[in-house]
């Protein structure tokens, strides 16, 4: 008789689960490990060459249970292939200088990307593939799943019930691959409790919990300064808010984290609402709770939220505005990172974002020569999802304007918000993206393109919109991003003519098409100038990171 | 530090007794001066630049400024600190309209 599976066994990753189980069990382990056994627990449960994915993300971090994997020995514990959202910490990059893992399939390296892009050259590590993060959850439930699953959570009770708290991100579907799929999933949690608020991750999903000695890492990413806004940038913002979000009606969207889309949250409750736009533009969001978002609240233009993860401060407003964000019974917050991707890819109208580099196709990308930084969720969120079925005002205007007036079907406004040159006059518009050095750098079968310029529907610079949906050849494609790239060398080198004429077709529009004198783009037009007013508006609810605190 | 000198045609503009400052001198913006120049149809720019070796760039920006505003009869200094072309050209555009406001 032929036995299907080649050594007749249907059962291996059970076997190979009991007799890691066993292991752990005969050093004495149960199910909570003291905080300085950690180290032989994990060199008892983990094998050479297992799949490891180590939670974290832009937010919370799992970063004791990373140091202490560190720390392991790479005797014990090699050949890993990290399957995971980030690599954020330095003890992400110590797995591979010290030996333990020489593969990495992830979405986002930020902080570390100039050590990533080292480790490459030196080929130390071999990088499956850089995903957003939708893509790397689908691959743990095909051919990515974790073998152990080392997670951070807020809180742990007795029989090892987790608890996330607001940031609940990616925890759940790290655990539901792992634990469904003969893995070992483990948790640092800041506190152990004997009643939890609320029950997050079953117990039974749970092998290990540890105390970790200080709570988890989290990064609060999404605080932008008021302060730090531009006159530039208040600009753009006007533009945007008059050329796209009103012409469009755009209602349900997904904002970048940096300071131009931070000046749009920061218009609404006044240049938008001097145009009669509330309730009619930006009411339901996949958004992390940006506090620049508060004053928005406050204004009564949004009506929903759904959140990544949280953000440092903001979980008391948060819970008080439990109409607004997605909280449990308990009262505080849950956040879900694949819920979210899901509603900014299938449900927003919209991705508004801004990028480092763009080229003459509308290609853009982070990726400069020297960093591999990954996307995050950008490219999911930036693309147009031809899956998409369901109509909305703004998504069949855009597909009109896109394949004319017997459309089909609909399209996803995926708009790039950038001035046309950064910080020391780096341009963004070039002729060709550094990504495709790093291609060669990395050896990859692709180079790192963060939004297809394809999936572009709009860019908007300080010199006007460009409206990609309405061009018809390559030809005016590449004039309508010349035309609105400024002063840079690839607007310099645009065929004035030709943008004149897509400018009186309204594929360009300058901020005078639309009826905006550049001089009342000023400061006064914010809600809110400061951190200290965001607090003001929240009623006293949002307590901001000490590094935000100037007063 | 760098000195650059431009002087571009332009459309007469109204003429007022007082010059007009805009801006400050701080990383990435800049300070304008506009008083009154010695030819009414020419816009004179005296520039004075933390960063070196953007000539080109700066002549693309006066130019543009000059073809798209009654700038002509100003002379006008400029102290840069890093700002880039968008502040340049929101700043000349805000510093002019001071400018010219003060004559009615």
């Amino acid at each position: 008789m032929n036995a299907h599976p080649p050594n007749g066994v249907w059962d291996s990753l059970r076997q190979s689960r009991t007799r890691r189980l066993e292991r752990a069990a005969s050093l004495g382990f149960g199910k909570e490990i003291p905080v300085d056994r950690i180290i032989d627990l994990l060199e008892a449960v983990i094998q050479p060459g297992d799949r490891v994915c180590l939670e974290g993300n832009n937010q919370k971090q799992a970063d004791f249970l990373a140091e202490s994997l560190a720390d392991c020995s790479p005797e014990r514990i090699n050949h890993l292939s990290l399957v995971q959202s980030v690599l954020a910490l330095p003890s992400h990059v110590d797995l591979f200088e010290r030996g333990l893992a020489n593969r990495l399939d992830f979405s986002f390296s930020g902080p570390q990307g100039a050590r990533l892009a080292k480790l490459v050259q030196e080929q130390r590590i071999e990088i499956g593939a850089i995903h957003t993060y939708l893509e790397l959850f689908g691959r743990y439930f095909m051919d990515l799943t974790p073998n152990v699953a080392l997670i951070a959570a807020q809180a742990a009770d007795a029989e090892g019930n987790l608890y996330l708290g607001p940031n609940t991100e990616d925890t759940p579907v790290i655990v539901e691959a792992t634990a469904f799929k003969g893995g070992i999933v483990i948790a640092q949690v800041n506190e152990r409790l004997e009643k939890l608020p609320r029950v997050d991750v079953p117990a039974d999903w749970v092998d290990f919990t540890v105390l970790a000695p200080k709570p988890n890492y989290i990064e609060p990413l999404f605080t932008r300064d008021p302060a730090q806004i531009t006159e530039v940038q208040v600009l753009m913002a006007m533009m945007a808010i008059k050329g796209i979000y009103a012409e469009y009606g755009v209602t349900r969207l997904n904002h970048g984290i940096g300071f131009d889309t931070a000046a749009i949250e920061l218009l609404l409750p006044t240049y938008a609402a001097d145009l009669g736009l509330k309730g009619k533009i930006c009411t339901h969001w996949a958004l992390n709770p940006h506090p620049t978002l508060i004053p928005a609240i406050e204004a009564g233009f949004v009506e929903s939220v759904h959140c990544f993860g949280s953000e440092v401060g903001m979980d008391a407003y948060i819970s008080a505005r439990s109409d607004v964000f997605f909280t449990g019974a308990d009262g505080s917050m849950r956040s879900n990172r694949a819920f979210s991707q899901t509603a900014g890819l299938y449900a927003c109208d919209m991705f508004i974002g801004s990028t480092l580099q763009m080229d003459l196709a509308g290609n853009s990308s982070t990726a400069t020569l020297g960093r591999i930084t990954g996307f995050g969720g950008a490219p999911n969120m930036g693309s147009d999802p031809h899956g998409r079925r369901h109509a909305s005002p703004a998504w069949l205007k855009a597909g009109r304007e896109a394949y004319g007036a017997n459309a089909i079907r609909g399209r996803k406004l995926v708009v790039q918000m950038v001035e046309t040159f950064r910080e020391h006059m780096a341009p963004v518009f070039v002729e060709e993206l550094d990504a495709w050095q790093l291609q060669k750098m990395m050896g990859a079968e692709l180079p790192p393109i963060m939004i297809y310029g394809d999936d572009v529907s709009h860019i908007v610079t300080e010199e006007g919109i460009a409206n990609l949906l309405l061009c018809r050849t390559p030809e005016e494609r590449e004039q309508a991003i010349r035309g609105v790239a400024g002063f840079t060398p690839v607007g310099l080198a645009r065929d004035k003519a030709m943008v004149e004429n897509l400018r009186d077709r309204g594929i360009i529009r300058r901020a005078e098409d639309l009826g905006i004198d550049p001089r009342m783009a000023t400061r006064d037009l914010l809600a809110a100038r400061s951190v200290k007013d965001l607090v003001r508006w929240s009623g006293g609810l949002y307590a901001p990171p000490s590094r935000f605190r100037n007063w | 530090m760098e000195t650059l000198e431009f002087r571009f045609d332009s459309k007469p503009g109204v003429r007022p007794d007082h010059p007009a400052l805009c801006g400050v001198v701080g990383s990435g913006n800049l300070e304008i001066l506009v008083k009154p120049g010695d030819q009414p149809g020419c816009c004179q720019v005296h520039i004075k630049t933390s960063a070196r070796g953007f000539g080109t760039t700066w002549r693309a920006v006066i130019g543009d400024f000059a073809a798209s505003h009654p700038a002509g009869g100003t002379a006008i200094a400029i102290n840069d600190m890093g700002a880039t072309p968008a502040v340049v050209s929101l700043r000349l555009a805000q510093a002019l309209a001071e400018y010219q406001g003060g004559a009615r």
